[in-house]
């Protein structure tokens, strides 16, 4: 046989081969064949796989790394993983290769004179730790922070907790997540006292209904979507698309609804009229479990500097609730929202049938909102309303973004008021972190300091003066970036980044420092089901490169406290874990021994007599509950959840006739958060080389627009030049345009809004106005 | 020359017996998914004859619940 022949007849197989794999595609959503995964690796291998959770999202889908002479050279889903049962996205099978640009930091550069000098770690840490010093003596300790990111590892979170809240004595500590799901614990804390989701991944294999509340999870929480769309398969289950664009979500969902912004408010209070109007409230649940109450409104959207806000809940009660609904009936809503009345009471019929299990899932949509805390507070209305709660299949389950916005931002508590158990403005609270960290309690401010978008307002003012940012890429990411990039630039500020890339970021830096990259060193992240997941050190960091951990141990050992930061460096990571552990002990957040997290594919908390907690709140899963009721929402006082009257109130800019699109931003399933990593992943980057606006097709063509037209968009911020796509992969409607945030040439965070949530200070990036004009 | 894939579905719990038992035959590839109860087969054969043999062969055993052509194709000898 001739080569040719040899040749094509391997190629038939492989054809052959792949139609089989396509139809097993479509009747296992989400299956997974060994030689897809192992495809393009050099016969011979012999590899060593080692567990870890994936490096990108929230998901915590559990990967091995297939490791060869010191090389992670593959990756594939493991079995094992509870949350993943084997399957991987996109970024996950690539994620290895973004160890590997060739453009890796392996030293620290300093800036000297304008220009970047390289210099040795030792050097770098001496410098910053003397920076710190001095700016804290001319400038007062509240000049001096950190900004972190749910990508922090949860010793990172808390060692660069421990430092500046314990020993130095500021509060000037931040992450990225509260651009991300601050609206999240906000809402958590309003509704239930206590933080993070009750339920778990397993929810999706008992439900029949799934909604999801603005949220493209096709694209971003891919693997979970693959679950949703196997019990489809399987059972027949429901999947409802309640969104403001048409996405691949709702290509592949059963019904998909869009909604004018910031109308998900109205659509909610909807939802619970109908709930109610038709008798459909579990009253049972409500009386012996909930309370009602309402806050403040008209609270403004936090666009001045120094915006203070601090809601006035107040009691009310079922009938009060049922007036205040009278104004949200569905056909009252139609208007506002652009949502038929019909849809609104199919939405509602789900959740008012005793029969049907209903799981709602959100993420950027209602938490990146300037009502966000509502938004959050509506949807556990809902549930609550019904009784459809902390039972399994019956689930109000809010997703993160990012791998450890849960693990480390929400439980360690990197934000300005929180301590790893509890908040600094409670005296216990500061007194418990005190007497673990081995400092004076006074060390520990009671008032918080500043949250994201104000604390780089205040790097503008001069009001801070020293900031260390780790592992996150703020001047990319800030909504108004103009503003916060020539912040950086004043005279008198200095600027420590710690990152693997150079990133618009590293281009403000004072000092670089490169840090090592998950499996480069040894950490735990926590993902949105509160499982807990650990990885060991598989392969060396390059050069000089220092997990983020490390280096702030380093630095607080210069800045002697040496006493507080007594971590031996070769089993550092056990224990910090160990100490961390000791904030949460108990049975509401108790965390699982390190030998187990070692042991298996993650834990979830609370982790009480060696087994995780699936249903929290729920007598028969959770030991917590003690009140001897079914329910116990352990979370407030009295054990009650709250319903809360949350009225529509609309966003802060709108279109109008200058500006007369609504812009939303967003991400693509290629790319992670700014591309930092992904854009060096030559598959992804290929797939998706680029930002883009996507424009609703009907108006693309009267204004002779075609995919790939340079188009002008313009806010009152600024402008931007983007190719346009039309009738790509989404549709927004009639004035309204897309554009993905990832690409760090076109920065349409220069032209977005910095208005938030006044309660948990979260920005909108999904609403604003702007002019759209062909070039 | 025939090329042919099927979708081979397992008795419960016999994947791993199925695997061993289509792994045996020289004519025949195997690709078990990693998480579903289910494995590819790619059969190449010389002839129609010993295609259909074949055939006859793997729905013999035991362990296999369902076998499902997925797609065909013919090659010249040479």
């Amino acid at each position: 046989m001739d080569n040719s022949l040899t040749n094509r007849r391997s190629f038939i197989k492989k054809m052959a081969m792949l139609s089989a794999m396509a139809a097993a595609a479509t009747m296992f959503p989400g299956i997974m064949f060994a030689s897809e995964q192992e495809e393009g690796l050099p016969k011979g291998k012999d590899l060593d796989w080692k567990k870890t959770p994936c490096r990108f999202c929230g998901v915590g889908c559990g990967v091995l790394v297939g490791i060869e002479n010191g090389k992670a050279v593959a990756v594939k889903g493991d079995p094992k993983s509870p949350v993943n049962k084997g399957l991987c996205c996109v970024k996950g099978y690539h994620s290895v290769i973004s160890i590997y640009g060739k453009d890796r930091l392996t030293h620290p550069w300093v800036k000297k004179n304008g220009k970047y000098v390289k210099t040795t770690m030792k050097e770098a840490l001496d410098l910053i730790a003397s920076k710190m010093q001095t700016t804290i003596k001319e400038h007062g300790k509240d000049s001096v922070s950190i900004y972190g990111s749910g990508q922090w590892t949860i010793p990172d979170g808390y060692v660069a907790s421990k430092l500046f809240k314990g020993c130095i004595g500021t509060n000037n500590v931040e992450a990225n997540a509260r651009l991300c799901m601050a609206s999240a614990v906000t809402g958590f804390m309003t509704s239930f006292g206590i933080d993070e989701p009750m339920g778990c991944y397993d929810d999706i294999d008992h439900a029949n209904a799934f909604i999801l509340w603005g949220n493209n999870m096709a694209e971003m929480h891919p693997v979970l979507f693959s679950r949703i769309l196997d019990q489809r398969q399987k059972r027949g289950v429901k999947i409802i698309d309640f969104a403001t664009r048409t996405t691949r979500t709702s290509m592949a969902s059963d019904k998909s609804i869009i909604f004018k912004p910031q109308t998900d408010l109205a659509v909610a209070n909807a939802i619970c009229y109908e709930i109610i109007n038709n008798g459909w409230v579990n009253k049972s649940f409500v009386e012996k479990h909930c309370n009602f109450k309402k806050g403040l409104t008209d609270m403004g959207y936090g666009l001045e500097d120094n915006y203070k806000f601090k809601d006035k809940p107040e009691g009310i009660n079922f009938e009060e609730f049922k007036t205040f609904l009278e104004d949200y009936s569905p056909e009252k809503v139609e208007k506002l929202s652009g949502v038929s009345a019909k849809d609104i009471k199919y939405m509602a019929a789900y959740y008012g049938d005793p029969n049907v299990k209903v799981m709602s899932l959100w993420c950027m949509g209602p938490n990146q909102h300037t009502r966000g805390t509502w938004m959050n507070n509506l949807i556990y209305n809902i549930h609550l309303l019904t009784g459809k709660i902390s039972t399994p299949g019956n689930s109000p389950f809010s997703l993160t973004g990012q791998p450890s916005a849960c693990g480390t931002v929400r439980e360690v508590g990197t934000l300005t008021h929180k301590l790893p158990h509890g908040v600094v403005m409670n005296k216990k609270h500061r007194e418990h972190a005190a007497h673990i960290w081995d400092v004076p309690v006074e060390n520990i401010p009671s008032k918080p300091t500043y949250h994201t978008v104000e604390m780089f307002r205040a790097l503008d003012r001069g009001d801070i003066r020293f900031m260390w940012i780790q592992v996150t890429n703020p001047m990319v990411t800030m909504p108004k970036l103009k503003r916060y990039r020539d912040a950086t630039k004043k005279e008198g500020r200095f600027i420590v980044v710690s990152d693997i890339y150079p990133t618009p970021t590293t281009d403000i830096a004072d000092v670089i420092l490169p840090s090592a990259m998950w499996i480069e060193r040894e950490g735990m992240y926590g993902n949105s089901e509160r499982r807990t997941q650990q990885f060991d050190q598989l392969i060396d960091p390059p050069g000089e490169a220092m997990s983020d951990t490390w280096q702030l141990v380093e630095v607080a050992k210069r800045l002697g406290f040496e006493k507080q930061f007594y971590y031996k460096e070769e089993n550092h990571i056990e224990e910090i874990y160990n100490e961390y552990r000791r904030h949460h002990e108990g049975k509401k957040h108790n965390m699982a021994p390190y030998e187990v997290l070692k042991s298996q594919p993650g834990a979830q908390w609370p982790y009480v007599d060696g087994k995780s907690t699936k249903w929290r709140f729920n007598a028969e899963y959770d030991p917590a509950c003690s009140n001897g009721k079914d329910f116990h929402f352990y979370g407030k006082p009295d054990g009650k959840a709250i319903i809360w009257q949350r009225p529509y109130e609309p966003a802060p800019e709108e279109p109008d006739n200058e500006y007369p699109f609504w812009l939303c931003t967003g991400r693509v399933i290629e790319h992670w958060h700014t591309g930092s990593m992904t854009r060096r992943i030559p598959v992804l980057h290929k797939a998706v080389p680029h930002a883009y606006v996507e424009l609703n097709p009907e108006q693309a063509k009267q204004m002779q627009i075609n995919t790939g037209d340079k188009v002008k968009l313009t806010s009152r911020r600024g402008s931007v030049v983007l190719p346009a796509s039309v009738s790509e992969r989404g549709v927004p409607v009639k004035n309204s345009v897309f554009v993905p945030f990832f690409d760090e040439n076109l920065l349409i965070n220069d032209i977005t809004l910095d208005a938030f949530c006044p309660i948990s200070k979260q920005p909108d990036y999904k609403k604003c106005a702007v002019k759209v004009e062909k070039v | 020359m025939p090329i042919k894939s099927y979708l081979a579905h397992p008795l419960e719990g016999k994947k791993t017996e199925l695997i061993k038992a289509i792994s045996d035959i020289s004519q025949c590839e195997v690709i078990p998914a990693e998480n579903e109860d289910v494995v590819i087969i790619v059969t190449e054969t010389n002839t129609k004859d010993e295609e259909e043999k074949l055939k006859e062969q793997l729905e013999a055993i035991g362990s296999l619940k369902l076998l499902a052509l997925v797609s065909g194709f013919n090659t010249p000898i040479k």
